[in-house]
Formats: structure tokens, C-alpha cells, sequence
């Protein structure tokens, strides 16, 4: 398919073409919802769609006024600072108790093993809603609900998952005789640990972090009932935007939402690609 | 005794330097091991109980509790017991002055209103009801009262219809089924058999069906769409692979109301699909398409955000067919239309089986697209969970709804473990 051989016939070729024209459709609709904000977000004019000005490239039907009102209104800044402070709360919770546990299970002789995974990665596997509903009853009964505590520990309950099957597979392809190596040449184990197994896992383990921060981040559902409007993240601020009165704003936000995942998205690759490197896996 | 020495030493089990024999030296590491590794989970296991499960747990019970009554009216529910609802006769004087003297205590803490709320669930007509006796009921003295039978019933008629009376009775315990019944729209008839309600109050049985089945619609949109662009990313040089698997990715992991929001932009009314027909003349401005807040942005807007989880499993099934399964089949005189068929497709299932059980899972629990697109017509039952806990504060139903939709998905993890295996997940 890669390419088209000589002895292909007509019927072939016609197919072999409006097959990539169909392909080239898909990728289409994939990117395209993407890309169409982030001009839209420059729009002068309170509207949704592309303005007569916008199409003729005139100067005035560009702004930057949907980006001042971000940095400018009370309820957007207070969510930044949320979303941040909640993030990485619950990152720092997950990435330090999904590393122990992923530790633990990649020993061999780890009993009952296959239902306790089931329970760690439990909360990747429940609907958000059911997740949402359950810690909105229980937490409104132990006073946690509409706290900021309360939203970072359900946080970091649905971000662990992520840590642990990262931080395993790296573990996976962990050389015990490393250890032992280290350990006959009279290392204690607190130093095998620092100086042997940290540094390898260490790719896994921003990864992991990488996950945990990004499902905080753009976690919203759980935020909307657990948390208050003392707790809302941008993707709460978001939600009540497009649901009360939809402006432009939100465009500017999902703008620089998408940059941010970009550049997510590069780190994590730069990451793995290391990983490999250190484990003298040539990249694919 | 040399020689006996010698003898029993080779009998004597291995030892360690120190003088510990091997086997129990080895056993006793492996033990250490063991119970490092196990504290080093118990972190984790006890965070995930507290944080995630005890609220599942909590849900559950919530479903099926009903402490409020027995507890507000505690010697009422307990004469009750003796009275026979089947009888056709209102419950006998002493019932009614432990009513009248549950009601007057629940009036002075308040906490009335509460059973009159929870039982309006069950029949209506309750709400009113406890609200009005509560504050008829005070003014009572003990000493002029005759009957209380005749004052309360002069208080409020419906105290002299048999049918509170009788769910007032089926609902004097401390747990209930009736959330559940509610959940599949039905109710208890007098005889005290469960009964589907009418066809015209039916509302949870139809949301489910509509939940399935648009969500079965969208797995097959997925499939249709992500099965061609994953044929040809396995079948292309990996570097351009690699690039193309970016316009896979990006979306991926973009903001989910990142792209709702833009399918809001590119759908709706003024939106930039209608512009764009419009300015081609193939429709006219006065009735431009109506593409949201309905059923069809919620199938288009969703398989959109989807199709990244359909095409990652598909892409890594069809990496790992050979090539040459496909040149020897066509050099054996099948046509590629029956190479594909017969040879390749085959081969793929397991990766639409993948790509199409989570796709359909993560369907049936969406709940911010669905209630920012869907309008009427295009919500999922999780919307009418959501619906119960903030707005009708109806937190029985809610858990029940819940309890019903968790089980669905449970059961469709058990089939997505037997053909994957729930270890094989991938990230990304």
C-alpha cells in the first residue's frame, strides 16, 4: 500500500488514490476542529464563526481582546491559579504513591498480584460520572466536599492509575543484575536504590508525573461536584462559560490549552525516546 | 568418631557463612522481600480504598438506604408492623397517635420535612402533607384530644386514604428497593407487586436504550473511520508514520473542552459549517442546518474526541501482520479485494474488538460532551445522574442510576479482559 508497484492496474490506481483521498478526509476531520479555533480566537467581534473582515485579512477584524479579558477577569485568573495548585498537589501525591506501588509490584513473588492491579487501576476503569457521584456523597459526609484538599485527593485517586502503569512498564524492562552486580561489589541497598535503580526509573517516573499532571489538569467532571466555585480550574471555568454565556474568551483559553498540550506532548516523546536510549533499545 | 563426623557433616544441610542453613537463609530473604514489596503497595491500596472505593461503596449503600423514615418516625413504623395493609381499614387509633407524637418531635428538630421529601418520592401527595401536619399538629393538646385518628384526618384528608397508609408501611424499613424500581421505571401497584409504570411516565428504561445505542452508533463510527487511516499508518514508512500519527495524537490529548468547544464554533446555528453552506448557496440563511444540541452533535462531536482510542489499538494489531501474508495470497491468484477480505481482515479483529469495547465504554459514562451538545434528544443517562445529584437532589435515584450504570461497565471490563487482557493497555 506503502507505494504503488508497476504492474498495478487502472482499478488499482484509481483505488490506491481515492483511498489516500479518503485517508487525507479523516486526518481532516481529526485536525481540523484543532486548528479552526485558534484563528477564531482572534476574532474582533463577539461572534463564533470567521467575520467578513477576518476572510479579507483586514486588520480590524483581528484582536487580541479575548486574550486581555483572560488576563484580566477576576473568575479566569482565579481558576489559573487553581488549576495549578490542585494539579500539582495531586501529581506530587499520585507520582510519589503510584512510584512505591509500582516498585512493589514488579516483584516477582508480589502475592495476589492480578486483583490487587484491579484495585490500584480501578479508578481509570469507573466512569467519571459514577467516580464524581460517589465522591460527592462521601466527601459532603466527611467534610472534604467543596474544599481544596477534597478535590486534590480525588485528583490524585484518578491520576494514580496512570503513574503505576507507566512506572511498571518501565520496570519491565528494569536488568536486575545490575542490582546484584552492585550489591556484590559491597553496595548497601539505600545506595543501590539512589545511585542504580533511581536514575533508570527516573524517565518512567516524569512520564508518570507527565499523566498525573495532565488528568488534573484537564479533569473537569469530578471537579464540578466535588469542588465549589472557591476550587474551579480552568475546565470548570470553561464548563459554565459555554453553558451561561458563551463568548469568545473560551476560544482564547482552548488556544493556548492546545500550545500547552503541544508542548506537553513533545516532552513526553523526548522522554521516552531517552528511556529507550538508557535501556539500549534502538527507537522504532 | 572421626569417621562418624564426617559423615553426619555431609549429611548436615548447606549452610550459610554464618552457620544458618541455606534453606531457611533463602526462605528468610525471600520473606523480607515479600513483605517490602507488600508495604511498599499499602501506601497506595489504603489512598485508592479511602479516597475512590469507600465513595463507590458509599454510593451503593445510598441506593438502597432508607434510615430516614424508620429514624424520623420511629414508633409509628414499629406499630405498623402489626397493621395489615391488605386489610382494606385504616391502621387503628394507636398507630395514629404515635404519627401524631413522631410528627410533633420531628416538627421541634426541624427534620420533618425530610420524610415528607423522601416519601413524595414513592407517592406524592406526601411533601404537603408532613409540612401541614407539622404545623397542625403542635398546636394539639394532649388532654382535648379525643381521637387522633379524627384530628388528623381533619387536619389533612389524606391521612383517611388507605394508599398512604400503605407506602408508609412498605417503606417503614431501613432499607428500600424502590430507587431500583424507580431507576427501571416501575413502582409498587396496592397489591405490593413490582409493575411497570405507564408508558407515558417512562423515562430511565428508554435512556438507557437511547445510551446503548447511540453509543453502540458511535463505536461504529469509529470503527468506520479509524479502521482506513489505521491501515495506512501501519502500512507507510515509519517516518511518516511517525508524522501522520501526530494528527492522531494531538488530538488525543487536547483538553476535552478544547474540542467541544470547537465543535460548538464549527456546528452551531451561526456557527462556521452553516456559514460556509450558506456562502456556498446550498442552503439558504433562513433555514441553516441544525447540527447541535440534538442527537447528531453528540454522535459527530464524540466521535471525534473517540477516535484517537479506536485508532491506537487498530494501529498496533496491524503493525504486527506481516506484509508478505498479503503478497502470498494475491501471487496465489486472489484478487486484493480477496486478499483483504479473507487474509487481512481477519487478522484485525482482535484490534476492533480492542479499539471497539473501549470506545463503547468510555461512551456509555460520557457525561461533558453529551450535556453541552447533546440539548434534549442527545443526553446519556449519566446527564440524568448528574441531574439528580445537583438539581433534583433526588441522591437515592442518583446512586441507583449510578449503581446500574457501573455494573454495565463492569461487565463490559470482564469481556475487554478476556479478549485484551487489562494488563495490554496502552498509553498513548
Amino acid at each position: 500500500m506503502s507505494s504503488l508497484p508497476v504492474y498495478a492496474t487502472l482499478g488499482e490506481k484509481i483505488w490506491h488514490y481515492l483511498f489516500r483521498f479518503i485517508c487525507g478526509c479523516i486526518f481532516f476531520f481529526l485536525i481540523f476542529p484543532i486548528i479552526v479555533i485558534m484563528p477564531l480566537s482572534f476574532n474582533a467581534s463577539p461572534y463564533f464563526s470567521f467575520t467578513k473582515e477576518m476572510l479579507s485579512l483586514d486588520p480590524a477584524g483581528f484582536s487580541l481582546r479575548w486574550y486581555e479579558d483572560f488576563f484580566t477577569n477576576e473568575n479566569w485568573l482565579g481558576s489559573i491559579s487553581n488549576s495549578f495548585i490542585i494539579a500539582i498537589f495531586s501529581t506530587l501525591i499520585s507520582t510519589f504513591l503510584g512510584t512505591l506501588a509500582a516498585l512493589g509490584l514488579s516483584n516477582p513473588r508480589f502475592p495476589f498480584r492480578t486483583p490487587v492491579m484491579a484495585i490500584l487501576i480501578s479508578p481509570m476503569i469507573v466512569p467519571l460520572i459514577i467516580a464524581a457521584a460517589g465522591m460527592f456523597f462521601f466527601y459532603s459526609r466527611i467534610g472534604l466536599q467543596g474544599t481544596h484538599l477534597g478535590v486534590i485527593l480525588s485528583h490524585a485517586a484518578l491520576a494514580t492509575p496512570f503513574v503505576v502503569i507507566v512506572v511498571t512498564a518501565t520496570l519491565v524492562g528494569f536488568d536486575n543484575s545490575l542490582i546484584r552486580a552492585a550489591a556484590s561489589l559491597g553496595a548497601t541497598p539505600t545506595r543501590i536504590f539512589f545511585q542504580i535503580t533511581v536514575p533508570l526509573i527516573t524517565p518512567g517516573v516524569i512520564s508518570g508525573a507527565l499523566f498525573a499532571f495532565i488528568t488534573s489538569f484537564d479533569e473537569v467532571v469530578v471537579v464540578l461536584f466535588v469542588g465549589s466555585f472557591r476550587q474551579r480550574t480552568i475546565p470548570w471555568q470553561m464548563f459554565s462559560g459555554i453553558r451561561e454565556q458563551i463568548s469568545p474568551t473560551i476560544l482564547a483559553v482552548a488556544t493556548m490549552l492546545i500550545i500547552f498540550s503541544i508542548i506537553l506532548l513533545t516532552t513526553l516523546e523526548l522522554l521516552r525516546r531517552r528511556n529507550e536510549r538508557l535501556r539500549g533499545i534502538t527507537p522504532s | 568418631m572421626a569417621q562418624i563426623d564426617s559423615a553426619s557433616n555431609i549429611e548436615q544441610p548447606l549452610t550459610t557463612a554464618d552457620g544458618v542453613p541455606l534453606k531457611v537463609s533463602l526462605q528468610r530473604t525471600l520473606r523480607r522481600q515479600k513483605i517490602v514489596a507488600l508495604s511498599l503497595v499499602a501506601p497506595l491500596f489504603l489512598f485508592i480504598l479511602f479516597s475512590f472505593l469507600f465513595p463507590i461503596g458509599d454510593m451503593l449503600l445510598r441506593s438502597i438506604d432508607n434510615t430516614i423514615v424508620p429514624s424520623e418516625l420511629p414508633q409509628t413504623t414499629k406499630l405498623l408492623q402489626n397493621w395489615n395493609e391488605q386489610s382494606g381499614e385504616l391502621p387503628n387509633e394507636a398507630v395514629y397517635a404515635a404519627l401524631a407524637a413522631d410528627i410533633k418531635k420531628g416538627a421541634k428538630s426541624k427534620t420533618i420535612n425530610r420524610t415528607g421529601k423522601r416519601l413524595n418520592y414513592e407517592y406524592s401527595g406526601f411533601s404537603s402533607l408532613f409540612r401541614k401536619s407539622a404545623r397542625r399538629v403542635q398546636r394539639l393538646k394532649a388532654d382535648k384530644v379525643e381521637s387522633y385518628r379524627k384530628e388528623l384526618i381533619k387536619i389533612d384528608k389524606k391521612w383517611g386514604n388507605i394508599k398512604f397508609w400503605q407506602v408508609l408501611k412498605r417503606e417503614s424499613g431501613i432499607r428500600t428497593a424502590s430507587y431500583y424500581l424507580a431507576a427501571f421505571d416501575a413502582e409498587t401497584n396496592e397489591k405490593g407487586e413490582a409493575v411497570f409504570k405507564p408508558e407515558n411516565e417512562r423515562i430511565y428504561v428508554n435512556l438507557f436504550g437511547r445510551t446503548l445505542l447511540l453509543s453502540f452508533f458511535i463505536t461504529l463510527m469509529t470503527v468506520l473511520l479509524g479502521y482506513p487511516i489505521a491501515f495506512l499508518l501501519a502500512s507507510l514508512p515509519t517516518r511518516i508514520s511517525n508524522l501522520l500519527m501526530i494528527l492522531v495524537l494531538l488530538p488525543f490529548w487536547t483538553s476535552l473542552l478544547v474540542r467541544t468547544s470547537s465543535w460548538i464554533a464549527l456546528l452551531q446555528k451561526e456557527g462556521i459549517i452553516n456559514d460556509f453552506l450558506v456562502a456556498l448557496n446550498i442552503i439558504d440563511s433562513s433555514n441553516r442546518l441544525s447540527l447541535i444540541h440534538n442527537s447528531t452533535g453528540t454522535v459527530i462531536a464524540m466521535t471525534h474526541i473517540l477516535l484517537p482510542f479506536m485508532v491506537l489499538p487498530l494501529f498496533s494489531v496491524m503493525k504486527t501482520i506481516p506484509p508478505d501474508f498479503m503478497r502470498a495470497a494475491r501471487s496465489l491468484g486472489a484478487t486484493p479485494f480477496t486478499a483483504f477480505r479473507r487474509i487481512y481482515m481477519p487478522n484485525t479483529i482482535p484490534g476492533i474488538g480492542a479499539g471497539g469495547i473501549l470506545v463503547f465504554i468510555l461512551a456509555i459514562g460520557y457525561y461533558i460532551t453529551p450535556a453541552l451538545v447533546g440539548g434534549t434528544d442527545g443526553t446519556f443517562i449519566s446527564n440524568f445522574i448528574a441531574y439528580h445529584i445537583s438539581t433534583s437532589l433526588n441522591w437515592g435515584l442518583a446512586a441507583a442510576l449510578g449503581a446500574l450504570l457501573l455494573l454495565l461497565v463492569l461487565a463490559l471490563y470482564l469481556l475487554y479482559d478476556k479478549i485484551v487482557g487489562i494488563d495490554n493497555m496502552k498509553l498513548g
